[in-house]
């Protein structure tokens, strides 16, 4: 990690966002252009961090993000909430959990099907969160809920994260007639509407299953992980430790591994947290479509589905779910935000104004030489 | 740049057709086109079967398959184009045709409103960095991109619509929530503006003005039978003149603030003999020909104006010609209002949940169009609340980025007005990448908007898409892939020559 904070700073303009239209994990990536005035700032920065690895000023600058916090700590409870109450499955072993009825328990109606949660006086009752007519428990089914959707985007990410990583490296390092053969595949991915393909193969996977659907929809969503990666490996390439680890004889395999990548930790990182919080809406979506996860099995986005058609009478059911996903969705959107903060040298916390308006602003001339490319 | 367009295209092409293959072998494995024939009971079963088989050429291997459906684009070149048949038998030419028309309309206005109100947001919040204002709209703009889309359009619909409804059969603000929408205005007028003496003025006419509008609505019930009438367009022209000319031209253009006046009392002059000949017979390019007349009619006020730099005034006569002719067909779309919600059609409920146009509605242009917009209300807002969101973020950022340049600073330190630095200088600048962002989310929104459509049974592309998807009718879904793909395409190539022409240090060399 010893090159990273030497980086040019000038690589993330606002130029490179890969719109978030075209596809999954565009997101808010870099949406924040950085202030100028790195020098005063870098100055100001410095004095607090002296010491400390690169990893560390990292991880403290990520544990100062108010924001991602709060995300990361309301995320877990939430995901503690969902494996503790009906439990899981880990090899065929079925953990219990606290709740006394499964996801697929018929119960008998109580309380008129209505939600017995209430906030004041606190009160959980016997279905906090009601029951359909037929008398499933709405609360153990939106924790099946929350499992499936988390367990499919964790999916998605690292599938994504994978194939990007590979096609992007190997485009970028190697460049040539790879790279263009690499490039043209990337567009084929990214000019066939994600929601085509992932409606057509989640049509094709509705029987294999949530965890077949979900690698499937990472082999679509990598194409904007591959962009960032490969713009990141181009800059990193004619670095000088590059090149001198290819004096000291290492192969194109250790180069782009030991050297290349792990200079590139922070892009992927990032992008892959991004790509997770749009992969949520993505299966939320298709489940609303009923081309995601299909009966007997459960996600959120099918939950919604399932449930529209009563809306006009017991709104709740579809309250209870939609939260879910909104703040599944949120938080892991502030965590990838926090996370940019913490790896993009040029993301500062908030500076005093003093501090601010001394800073200089210099513009360095390889702005215009990155724009140029990003033009091209 | 030609070259580089050409082979750009080129290659997007050949990307395109090689995605089509994967896309006809991959759609027509996912399923059995059969199925509901299968289960049928009908006696015909068997025919049925055969019948469908010929049509959609069952018997064909897919990966020969597509070859038929590729030599009916081919035969485009000797005028017999096709795009092949659906399940059902309907050309998909036709079918796609219908389709495309209504959700352009829907993506467009979308979009539009989405890149007015989320430039707008993005640019005040960079002006006004770290404010409570700043801080409030990245939080909207945080939980607007992670809302789904349906679930938003969902709630948009059972509650929004209905309630709006409601409200509309007897529009009587109560004073209760006259004075909260006032005092939620103070605080935005409040949190946007510096301190100082003038800021006060501001709040306190900002909500004086919110307040006395919506009393005016609710004392004369102003919302069951709208219009402005020629004092209402008088009244907008004027303020619009004394808006854009000063946002354009800045206070010390006289001349492009009489252009501006000059442009809004053309408008007002107008307004009778327009309403008594052309509106009688208006037609969709009637009506966007008088638009272009009236950009130019402004333009051409401006020039005659001149000033310090004639085209300035131009430009502000332009903008001004073009808003205050919006004001004048809106107010013509206003006077049919109540009869149009007291019709049979409606019943008194306007704002419709379901479907791009009341079945069988008849009327003349004006009517029509009130029964589209009414019908384009509910999934517009709830596509451009996310766009928006996405935009504002995106203007944000390059708003502040351009702030922190140097040539910003030169011209603040050379005596230019704020007004001059932001609008002048600024503004323009940091307009460029989000042009570009925009542009390329316009090519990926109309896939996006499948599922918004889906929701309120618009019959758009998304409507077709999922009947083609349901019943594995790999025509229907080639047809949306055609269109969506050649849109996106267009699209990026769109993003690329404004880019270059916008920004002179980008030149784009073969």
């Amino acid at each position: 990690m010893s090159d990273h904070d030497s980086r040019g700073s000038h690589e993330s303009n606002p130029l490179d966002v890969v719109p978030m239209g075209g596809g999954i994990g565009g997101g808010m990536a870099h949406m924040e252009a950085a202030g100028a005035h790195e020098g005063v700032e870098n100055a100001i920065e410095l004095k607090e961090v002296e010491g400390l690895s690169q990893g560390r000023i990292i991880l403290r600058r990520f544990l100062h993000h108010r924001g991602a916090m709060i995300s990361l700590i309301i995320l877990v409870a939430l995901l503690l909430l969902a494996y503790s109450s009906i439990g899981f499955k880990v090899f065929g072993l079925q953990i219990p959990g606290w709740w006394k009825y499964q996801y697929t328990d018929i119960t008998n109606n109580s309380n008129n099907l209505h939600p017995t949660l209430s906030l004041w006086p606190p009160r959980f009752g016997a279905h906090p969160f009601g029951q359909d007519e037929i008398g499933h428990d709405v609360f153990a089914e939106t924790m099946r809920g929350v499992q499936q959707s988390f367990m499919i985007i964790v999916v998605i990410g690292v599938v994504s994260t994978a194939i990007g990583v590979v096609v992007g490296a190997v485009a970028g390092y190697f460049g040539g007639l790879i790279d263009a053969l690499l490039m043209r595949l990337t567009d084929m991915f990214i000019i066939v509407p994600l929601i085509i393909l992932a409606a057509v193969i989640g049509h094709y996977a509705a029987g294999a299953g949530p965890f077949v659907l979900a690698v499937l929809l990472g082999v679509l969503v990598w194409t904007s992980l591959a962009r960032l990666v490969r713009g990141e490996v181009l800059t990193l390439r004619s670095r000088e430790f590059v090149e001198a680890a290819k004096v000291a004889g290492a192969s194109h395999r250790r180069i782009i591994f030991k050297h290349i990548l792990p200079n590139a930790a922070g892009v992927i990182i990032v992008s892959m947290t991004l790509t997770m919080a749009a992969a949520i809406l993505l299966e939320a979506a298709l489940g609303y479509l009923g081309l995601g996860v299909q009966l007997p099995d459960i996600s959120l986005g099918s939950l919604i589905s399932t449930y529209e058609s009563s809306f006009g009478t017991r709104p709740w059911l579809f309250w209870y779910t939609g939260t879910f996903i909104l703040v599944i969705a949120l938080t892991v959107n502030f965590i990838g935000d926090g996370l940019r903060d913490a790896f993009d040298p040029r993301q500062r916390r908030k500076l005093s104004r003093r501090a601010k308006q001394e800073a200089s602003s210099s513009r360095p001339a390889a702005l215009i030489e990155t724009m140029n490319k990003a033009g091209q | 740049m030609l070259t580089f367009l050409l082979r750009r295209l080129a290659a997007s092409l050949v990307v395109l057709l090689v995605a089509s293959y994967v896309v006809y072998v991959i759609t027509c494995f996912s399923g059995d086109p059969l199925q509901d024939l299968r289960q049928s009971t009908s006696p015909n079963k068997a025919g049925l079967i055969a019948q469908r088989t010929a049509l959609m050429h069952l018997d064909v291997s897919p990966f020969l398959r597509y070859f038929i459906w590729f030599g009916g684009l081919l035969k485009g070149f000797t005028g017999h184009f096709t795009l092949g048949v659906t399940s059902g038998g309907q050309a998909v030419t036709g079918q796609l045709t219908a389709a495309v028309g209504s959700t352009f309309q829907l993506v467009t206005g979308a979009t539009l409103i989405a890149i007015v109100i989320g430039v707008a947001l993005g640019v005040v919040t960079a002006l006004r960095q770290y404010t409570a204002f700043d801080y409030g709209t990245t939080m909207m703009a945080f939980v607007f991109f992670s809302l789904p889309s349906f679930w938003l359009a969902v709630l948009l619909k059972e509650y929004l619509a209905i309630d709006f409804n409601n409200f509309l059969g007897h529009p009587v603000v109560p004073p209760v929530v006259i004075a909260i929408v006032a005092l939620v205005a103070g605080v935005v007028a409040w949190s946007i503006t510096e301190r100082g003496r003038s800021r006060w003025w501001f709040v306190g006419g900002t909500m004086v003005v919110i307040a006395a509008f919506l009393t005016f609505i609710s004392l004369t019930h102003w919302l069951d039978n709208p219009g402005l009438t020629i004092g209402g367009v008088a009244v907008l022209g004027v303020a619009t003149a004394f808006g854009v000319s000063y946002l354009t031209a800045g206070k010390e253009n006289k001349r492009s603030l009489y252009a501006a006046l000059t442009t809004a009392l053309v408008g007002v002059v107008l307004y009778y003999p327009l309403e008594w000949t052309v509106f009688s017979s208006m037609s969709m390019p009637l009506f966007l020909f008088l638009g272009v007349v009236a950009i130019a009619v402004g333009a051409l006020v401006g020039w005659l104006w001149g000033g310090p730099d004639r085209r300035v005034s131009m430009r502000t006569g332009g903008v001004v010609a073009f808003l205050t002719a919006g004001y004048i067909a809106v107010d013509r779309f206003m006077q049919d209002w109540n009869t149009y919600v007291n019709s049979t059609y409606v019943n008194g409920r306007p704002i419709a949940t379901i479907g791009s146009q009341t079945p069988n509605f008849d009327g003349d242009f004006w009517f029509t169009y009130i029964d589209r917009i009414t019908h384009l209300a509910l999934p517009t807002i709830s596509l451009a609340l996310i766009s928006l969101a996405g935009y504002s973020r995106y203007a944000r950022a390059s708003m502040l980025d351009v702030m922190n340049q140097d040539y910003i600073r030169t011209a603040r330190s050379k005596g230019l007005t704020e007004r001059a630095v932001v609008m002048r200088h600024a503004f323009r600048n940091a307009l460029i990448p989000v042009v570009t962002i925009v542009t390329l989310d316009f090519g990926a929104l109309i896939s996006g908007a499948i599922v918004t459509e889906n929701v309120f049974s618009f019959q758009g592309m998304g409507d077709l898409f999922i009947a083609g998807v349901t019943a594995v009718d790999p025509n229907t879904i080639m047809g949306v892939f055609l269109v969506t793909g050649i849109w996106a395409i267009a699209f990026n190539v769109i993003a690329d020559v404004l880019y270059s022409a916008l920004d002179p240090r980008i030149r784009v060399t073969s």
